[in-house]
């Protein structure tokens, strides 16, 4: 093993492979971290749209989940890149094609925060069913209107419940980033394709790439056990006496 | 002030209520009991516009709970309502769950909603609590707590649906005692209970259902003396023989 290849003068771009790694990590971040943003907050629109009572709110947040629940990533990051400009109106598909800036990034980002979104609503929407009826009845007894019970009742305890399993989503959001190099983004997994092709090193490239995936999660992981203790209701939910 | 007008309600099939018909004057204090199932705490719940109901009218202070253009918050503010398992918010400090209501629906400043909300917490010997979450109280404080909370929107009339039966036997006496200082102080009061003891004590009327009906609506001496239909002395022979 020979890991004195990351210091080598890379084959183009004038630094070693250690900067082409440190730029995939950097695309790696910003798709996952800006798709996270889009899917939190699009997730958790559409998590409380599926728990109302009327169903013009909830049939189409129903079916946006069905959709982008059921069909693999991958063929999901091939119709943003390939297909939408070719759907869109005429005038919007040759500016994708030809003046959007950065547009494999974009799309990638997009296809990501959309995807991720129907799981995230899934899970909000089970973090605010879990809450009993009698929250709800207790906030409209006192004259608050619907959505301020939303507001004030259900999501800040909706959330807490589900840290757990939307720290598991957080996580899968950086390791599904590594799909966008199939559209050109040169993330972190590209990265290292690119230096094994050019060193023949893979074993060290993608021992590499292994470990700042890991550091990555892990980092998140720790951040929102922190979370957690954080927002932790006394008396009420986590392990008893922490 | 609260008026009760032949209310029917199904769920699906099953006919909960059946055709209700009675009335509660400012100033009294009226108790429901009845058997479990006959349909006491749904018809409570439509008295605030908690549950729906398809036939008949429910005035409270002149307005119709069921009418299309009825403002239900700004009604429901008016009504205070105690729920069986306490519903306070567990996310909130026990002060925060007393102004809440009260600067969102009411518009209070949050100074004033405090200083309400102190002086309620005194009045049910809560003060040192303030900053506690309910998790860290027991049963009897929650809902001497969740009373204070209905009591800081001045509500017109309070509504308890079984506020005593979830908790320890130890407990049920300083809720009660809350209750019938707030009886004697002339709050117009609609209680769910089993508490005969209770009855006897403030009560000016006791209302006896079965499914879904009511089958006795008597002044609390006559029902107690000699109930008028066979199913209410059966009940009553079977809960206060011990």
């Amino acid at each position: 093993m020979d890991f004195s290849v990351f210091f080598q003068p890379a084959f183009s771009g004038g630094g070693t492979y250690l900067d082409w790694v440190l730029s995939g990590i950097q695309w790696t971040l910003l798709v996952s971290i800006l798709g996270w943003v889009i899917a939190f907050t699009v997730g958790s629109v559409l998590g409380v749209l599926r728990t109302t009572q009327r169903v013009v709110l909830r049939a189409p947040a129903t079916l946006y989940v069905e959709v982008f629940r059921n069909v693999p990533l991958l063929v999901q990051m091939f119709i943003w890149y390939f297909v939408l400009p070719e759907i869109v109106p005429r005038a919007l598909g040759d500016w994708m094609k030809t003046q959007m800036p950065m547009p494999e990034f974009w799309n990638a980002v997009l296809c990501l925060g959309f995807y991720t979104a129907s799981r995230v609503a899934e899970q909000v929407r089970s973090g605010i069913q879990s809450i009993p009826r009698g929250q709800t009845y207790a906030g409209l007894a006192m004259g608050l209107t619907q959505p301020q019970v939303y507001r004030h009742v259900l999501l800040p305890m909706g959330y807490r419940i589900i840290i757990p399993p939307l720290t598991s989503e957080f996580l899968t959001i950086f390791k599904n980033s590594s799909v966008a190099l199939t559209i050109g983004v040169l993330e972190l997994t590209a990265q290292a394709r690119q230096i094994s092709e050019y060193t023949f090193r893979t074993f060290e490239v993608f021992t590499v790439a292994t470990v700042v995936y890991v550091l990555i999660t892990l980092t998140v992981t720790v951040a929102m056990r922190a979370l957690e203790g954080k927002v932790r209701v006394p008396g009420y939910l986590g392990p008893a006496g922490r | 002030m609260i008026a009760i007008k032949n209310v029917s309600k199904w769920y699906g099939e099953f006919k909960v209520l059946a055709g209700c018909t009675t009335q509660i004057e400012k100033g009294e204090v009226v108790v429901v009991c009845g058997p479990s199932g006959s349909g006491k705490s749904t018809l409570i719940k439509c008295v605030n516009g908690l549950e729906p109901f398809q036939e008949g009218e429910i005035l409270v202070d002149g307005i119709s709970v069921g009418g299309r253009k009825t403002d239900l918050p700004k009604l429901r503010s008016r009504v205070g309502m105690v729920f069986q398992h306490f519903e306070l918010f567990p996310h909130m400090k026990v002060l925060e769950n007393l102004t809440l209501a009260q600067v969102k629906v009411l518009g209070r400043t949050p100074e004033a909603a405090i200083e309400k909300g102190l002086r309620l917490l005194e009045r049910v010997d809560l003060s040192a609590h303030k900053d506690k979450f309910p998790g860290n109280l027991s049963g009897g404080q929650q809902q001497r707590v969740a009373i204070a909370r209905a009591l800081c929107m001045d509500p017109i009339a309070m509504l308890f649906d079984e506020p005593t039966s979830a908790l320890d036997p130890e407990m049920i006496n300083e809720v009660l005692d809350v209750m019938v200082e707030l009886a004697q102080e002339g709050m117009t009061m609609m209680v769910v209970t089993h508490e005969m003891g209770f009855a006897r004590k403030v009560a000016h009327r006791v209302i006896f259902m079965d499914s879904g009906r009511i089958v006795e609506d008597a002044p609390k001496e006559e029902f107690f003396g000699t109930p008028r239909s066979e199913r209410a002395q059966l009940f009553l022979s079977k809960i206060l023989q011990h």
